[in-house]
């Protein structure tokens, strides 16, 4: 968050070309609204004119010749003023919620799109801002900016020649404070827009306390901190308190100089003007319409600080977009792979070969960072149906293993195949179809228990779900809840407890019916009892299917047709649950740690 | 009402600068309407030759020098309405500074009050509040009522000052060209209001659909292995293009009822003037009208249509202060726990004694019942059993974040509910299993409860927390931020931190609420070495799934629903038929 703060005042050419490229869709929307909002301009330089013109034709002159064709006009012109508002509004509108729409959608598919090796080292507040205060500020900005600057211009211009055109003299006159004024303006716009960014930073400061103030809660009170985080939040919200009044006494300063030389403007043309209807070169029209213009010039001076710095905002949020937009997935099919068998969006699956479950590493070397080697050299083969333990303290590569052979990453250098087919030939969905997955941190999506097991198989019938929920000793846990299967989970799950959306996550893993399975830290959430009943339900599911399994509780894993224990990146120890206790190596020392055995 | 007394009680001590806020923009405003009538009197008796009938204004052209006199230096004029100009800006910025003085402090108050009192809400409350509402309580609602302080309701009161002296300025020059000139106006004025209030449905339209659209979004990026692992990115891209879709129509339906009321008021608005225009010169051709003052009516009426239209909206704004007083009122309608019953000061050793207690929550939901237990100072206790069980609400009895309904607790062989909260959360350090670090330094995070805490100190807390090391080899180690803007931790260092925050206060009082379950067996086994070798040794209880964690108590009681069903120590539970033994041979199971 700390950097949308940051002001950057340098302008990114590169930025703007590449915005361009994703405009051209609304070019012609952009060519009409500027041309509306060049309309505008001119009509509300109109206004002071017919003023002017009743001034001298009926009022000076004493008469009412033409003042219902005048009363036509004047009306039919307050009538396209209105439609132009109507139409531009409108235009406008569409074309930010378009906008913002379809960046939207081309963002999202790119984050459907990119490995997981991108998610992990970015915070999801990160990609979330882009997403959304992002995606809005920019569509906002673009859409309305053009609106104030071509309306702006247009009636700065218009009043311009409309002046000259009157009275030359007289022009040059009321125009002489305009350059006080916009420097004065640029000035204090600048100050005011960095006083409010300090107040929105320590504001933004103020809401992540109160979220520690109501998530800390709990801790709080175990640690008795009351008092100090109360003095601590309370200095926070003295320093919000003296930054907003600065804020106000900047914009305060500000109002009265620009008031001042506003009527500098309208002094000025008083003391000429009259002096010029004395001697008779100008008509009191000609001075009423010069007294408005200057008021109404002033107008978009006063704004276009304000425009300058939203524009500059919208590039910072325009560079962060395209970052994202223009990332490059780590994990690409290959050309004639994608020809064949279809990419992630557009699959081809009726030309995927069937998967039996015969895995293999060959010289596999893998590095998450350059330089830090997490496998090197490291072979496995794996036979169909076989269940693989993975044992070994963190950091030792278990987790890359499971990684790499669900393709959420690729062998730096090496290959890996399935079936004796190399999985890089295939593509990266090719696995994941015939894969069930399940997580530490069970995930599920907001919905009912129903949609959240249909997730592994969007083909399933009610009982094909039942089925699996009973496999996995779900049904009963299930049918208990209010609802039973149409009861909504809440979101993330929240509703349930963390067991139940571990079973949840079991049966909707189950309801896949994949070749291939993951347990990753499956049951470490649930207790002892649970357990036994899923180890169970694990057992028969994984029958016939070629299996991974990552635990730090033995009693998960010692049904494994192998146990490898990994050390450092390479197998230290490999076989079944007898095998390595009689070994008495490493495995051993870590089993016994866990049980103790009674003397 | 209520909510109101509460508004002016967090306005103490500002309601003078308030009012004085309030009198410098009726001043503001008095000069803000002098204005075209000095350009009124220029036009019409001074550049005109028409006579000054007003006897205020002859007597004000006397003093500067007389007609004649003004004629020949009509500069004169042009200083005097600089002169107006500069006087209106110096009572705006009295108004805005004063206004926002006021406004700030009493926002300050009443935010400082509020989380004040979140934190002192009783541990009940936390356990099932809706953080996503309170947030938006504390922030937005208050930011409601700052707004309707420092800019609302000064603003309605100025447009309404003005309004008026305007009227009265108008009916005093010609009364049936102010009625002309102000036909048009409540019709603008209440169309703004009626259709404000009516596009509050559509803007929360919007509002919703922004946030289906974001949770569907973060939905999706939390669980972004299992898009991948289900290869449902086709599935989530149509998930999420409904929601965008949705949210795209709704807020172009609502720009698109915007610009319709910008259109009519508009309309109204450049019309009123144009009906100004053209009845003036009907008076003007008839004489009852001067040019000067023609020109005021235009101008005032150029004055009082954007206040006008905008008090519309204004109002229906200001009736959100309201509603968000009651939000606020809900929170500081809730009781708060008092720390500190009495000014008693005890030590404590740490014996702990439950005599027939039973706890049930205020749903009549039986949790424990009838628990009898001793343990010395010094001890270590161990709870085991299913989840549900009663452990947690056992544990959190102790340090009185719950208060048992039957039987009687004892610390030291005094009754637990008669020492006061606060020193007992003091002498009880209590390690909750999904522990909170706050966006703070490691440091500071490990010396959360006493900032002035040594430097040597903390690294001796981690080190027994086996944290030391992972912290060390962090790049900026110590001074490393964590929580929502700094480095992740993962589970196990989350609840190793939360040990090491939790034993540097060398409580004679230690809980471990299933804390050591990310750690893996090795790590859980060294800290608990390191633990049992420091020198006070602290009263423990330790809960655990793990055999092999709660192996060594002194005591061991296995809960299950609410009640012990067994105790003892290891060696001898191993041997007795139940719960224990059966966790035990299913985690110690060998298969020969």
């Amino acid at each position: 968050m700390e950097e949308e703060f940051q002001g950057k005042n340098k302008l990114n050419k590169s930025v703007w070309l590449e915005l361009v490229k994703y405009l051209k869709p609304y070019k012609f929307q952009f060519f009409i609204l500027s041309l509306m909002m060049v309309g505008l301009g001119i009509i509300d330089t109109i206004f002071p004119l017919l003023t002017k013109y009743a001034i001298d034709n009926f009022v000076e002159k004493n008469s009412l010749i033409g003042i219902d064709s005048f009363g036509l006009v004047y009306m039919a012109l307050v009538l396209t003023l209105s439609i132009t508002v109507f139409a531009f509004i409108t235009l406008a509108g569409k074309l930010e919620t378009q906008m913002a729409y379809d960046i939207r959608s081309l963002a999202f598919e790119k984050l459907q799109r990119l490995s997981l090796s991108y998610y992990d080292d970015k915070a999801i507040g990160w990609i979330m801002a882009r997403m959304t205060s992002d995606i809005n500020r920019l569509s906002e900005t673009i859409s309305w900016s053009l609106v104030d600057l071509s309306w702006g211009f247009s009636m700065m211009i218009a009043i311009t020649i409309a002046m000259l055109s009157l009275n030359a003299r007289l022009a040059l006159i009321t125009l002489s404070v305009v350059p006080l004024l916009a420097i004065v303006s640029l000035y204090f716009q600048k100050k005011i827009l960095g006083a409010q960014r300090r107040v929105r930073k320590i504001n933004s400061k103020i809401t992540a306390s109160y979220n520690e103030d109501i998530q800390g809660a709990r801790t709080t009170k175990t640690l008795v901190r009351e008092l100090i985080n109360l003095e601590d939040f309370s200095s926070l919200t003295g320093s919000m308190r003296d930054s907003s009044i600065r804020a106000t006494i900047i914009s305060s300063v500000y109002l009265p100089i620009v008031l001042t030389l506003g009527s500098i403007g309208t002094a000025l043309v008083i003391s000429y003007g009259g002096q010029a209807i004395i001697l008779d070169i100008i008509s009191y029209g000609t001075l009423a319409v010069f007294i408005s213009y200057a008021a109404q010039f002033f107008q978009p001076i006063r704004q276009i600080a304000v425009i300058f710095s939203e524009l500059q905002s919208a590039q910072a949020s325009a560079e962060r977009i395209f970052s994202l937009l223009n990332e490059e997935v780590d994990i690409v099919d290959r050309g004639g792979v994608l020809d064949t068998y279809g990419d992630i969006l557009n699959p081809k699956s009726d030309m995927w070969p069937d998967i039996k479950g015969r895995i293999e590493f060959k010289n596999v070397d893998f590095s998450y960072k350059e330089g830090e080697k997490i496998l090197e050299n490291f072979n496995l083969l794996v036979y169909p149906g076989q269940t693989i333990a993975l044992v070994g303290e963190t950091g030792s590569g278990k987790s890359t293993i499971v990684n790499l052979f669900c393709r959420f990453y690729e062998p730096v250098a090496g290959e890996i195949y399935i079936d004796n087919i190399n999985y890089r030939d295939m593509p990266q969905n090719w696995i994941h179809e015939n894969l069930g997955y399940v997580l530490q941190a069970p995930h599920l999506f907001s919905g009912t228990i129903e949609e959240n097991i249909r997730y592994g198989n969007l083909q399933a019938t009610k009982e094909d779900i039942i089925r699996a929920s009973k496999l996995v000793d779900a049904h009963d846990f299930i049918m208990e809840t209010e609802s039973g299967y149409s009861t909504e989970v809440g979101e993330g799950g929240g509703m349930l407890s963390t067991g139940q959306k571990q079973l949840i996550s079991f049966a909707r893993a189950v309801v896949r019916n994949p070749r291939l399975f993951v347990l990753d830290e499956a049951t470490s959430s649930i207790d002892t009892e649970t357990e036994m009943k899923i180890q169970d339900a694990i057992n028969k599911v994984l029958v016939g299917r070629t299996s991974f399994v990552i635990a730090h509780r033995l009693s998960t894993i010692k049904g494994a047709d192998r146990i490898l224990v990994i050390k450092d990146g390479k197998i230290a120890e490999s076989g079944n649950h007898k095998e390595l206790i009689r070994k008495k190596g490493y495995y051993y020392t870590l089993y016994t740690n866990q049980f103790i055995k009674e003397t | 009402m209520k909510n109101f007394k509460r508004l002016l009680y967090f306005m103490n001590g500002y309601k003078w600068i308030y009012l004085l806020a309030m009198i410098s923009i009726l001043i503001s405003q008095i000069f803000t309407t002098i204005s075209p009538l000095i350009i009124r009197t220029s036009i019409d008796n001074i550049i005109g030759d028409q006579i000054i009938v007003n006897p205020i204004i002859k007597t004000i052209v006397d003093i500067l020098g007389g007609k004649d006199f003004l004629r020949e230096r009509i500069w004169i004029i042009g200083i005097l309405i600089v002169l107006v100009a500069i006087f209106r800006g110096i009572f705006l910025y009295f108004k805005n500074t004063l206004a926002s003085k006021s406004a700030e402090n009493t926002t300050k108050k009443i935010r400082d009050s509020l989380y004040d009192h979140i934190q002192r809400l009783p541990y009940k409350y936390h356990v099932s509040s809706d953080t996503g509402e309170l947030i938006q309580k504390c922030t937005s609602d208050v930011e409601t009522i700052r707004k309707f302080l420092a800019i609302q309701l000064v603003e309605v009161a100025g447009s309404l000052f003005m309004l008026f002296f305007i009227l009265y300025i108008m009916f005093g020059i010609n009364t049936k060209m102010a009625l002309v000139s102000t036909i048009v106006l409540p019709i603008t004025f209440l169309f703004s209001y009626v259709f404000f209030k009516k596009v509050k449905r559509d803007f929360t339209a919007s509002d919703e659909a922004e946030a289906r659209m974001t949770s569907n979004l973060q939905e999706n990026l939390t669980g972004v292995r299992v898009v991948k692992a289900f290869s449902r990115q086709n599935f989530e891209i149509e998930k999420f293009d409904k929601k965008n879709k949705d949210y795209q129509k709704l807020t172009f339906k609502l720009i698109k009822n915007l610009s319709s009321y910008w259109a009519l008021s508009d309309f109204l608005s450049m019309g009123q003037v144009g009906i100004v225009l053209i009845f003036g010169s009907y008076l003007s051709f008839s004489g009852e009208l001067s040019l000067g003052s023609l020109i005021a009516f235009v101008t005032y009426v150029n004055m009082l249509i954007w206040p006008v239209r905008q008090m519309g909206r204004t109002l229906t704004d200001m009736g959100k202060a309201n509603v968000s007083l009651i939000r606020i009122g809900e929170i500081f309608a809730e009781e708060i726990e008092v720390l500190e019953e009495n000014d008693d000061n005890l030590d404590i050793r740490g014996d702990i004694e439950f005599r027939n207690v039973s706890f049930e929550y205020e749903d009549k939901r039986k949790v424990l019942s009838d628990i009898n237990f001793k343990i010395e100072e010094g001890k270590t206790l161990a709870l085991i059993g299913p989840t549900g069980s009663g452990k947690s609400s056992l544990v959190n009895l102790l340090p009185r974040l719950y208060e048992y309904t039957e039987g009687s607790i004892l610390i030291d062989g005094r009754e637990l509910n008669t020492i006061n909260k606060k020193l007992i959360r003091e002498k009880i350090g209590l390690v909750l299993q999904e522990p909170f670090l706050y966006a703070k330094t490691i440091k500071d995070n490990i010396r959360l409860q006493d900032p002035s805490l040594k430097d040597t100190r903390v690294y001796d807390a981690a080190r027994i927390a086996s944290i030391h090391n992972d912290i060390k080899s962090f790049e900026e180690g110590y001074e490393t931020l964590v929580g929502e803007r700094g480095v992740s931790l993962s589970g196990g260092q989350k609840q190793r931190m939360a040990i090491a925050r939790t034993i540097i206060n060398n409580s004679p009082i230690l809980i471990f609420d299933d804390s050591l379950s990310a750690v893996d067996t090795q790590t859980d086994i060294s800290i608990r070495k390191a633990l049992n070798n420091r020198k006070n040794k602290s009263t423990a209880i330790i809960i655990s799934h793990r055999i092999s964690t709660v192996s060594e108590a002194d005591l061991i009681l296995v809960l299950d629903k609410g009640k012990i069903i067994q105790r003892g120590r290891h060696r001898d539970l191993i041997l007795e038929d139940g719960l224990y033994k059966r966790i035990y041979q299913i985690q110690n199971s060998l298969d020969n």
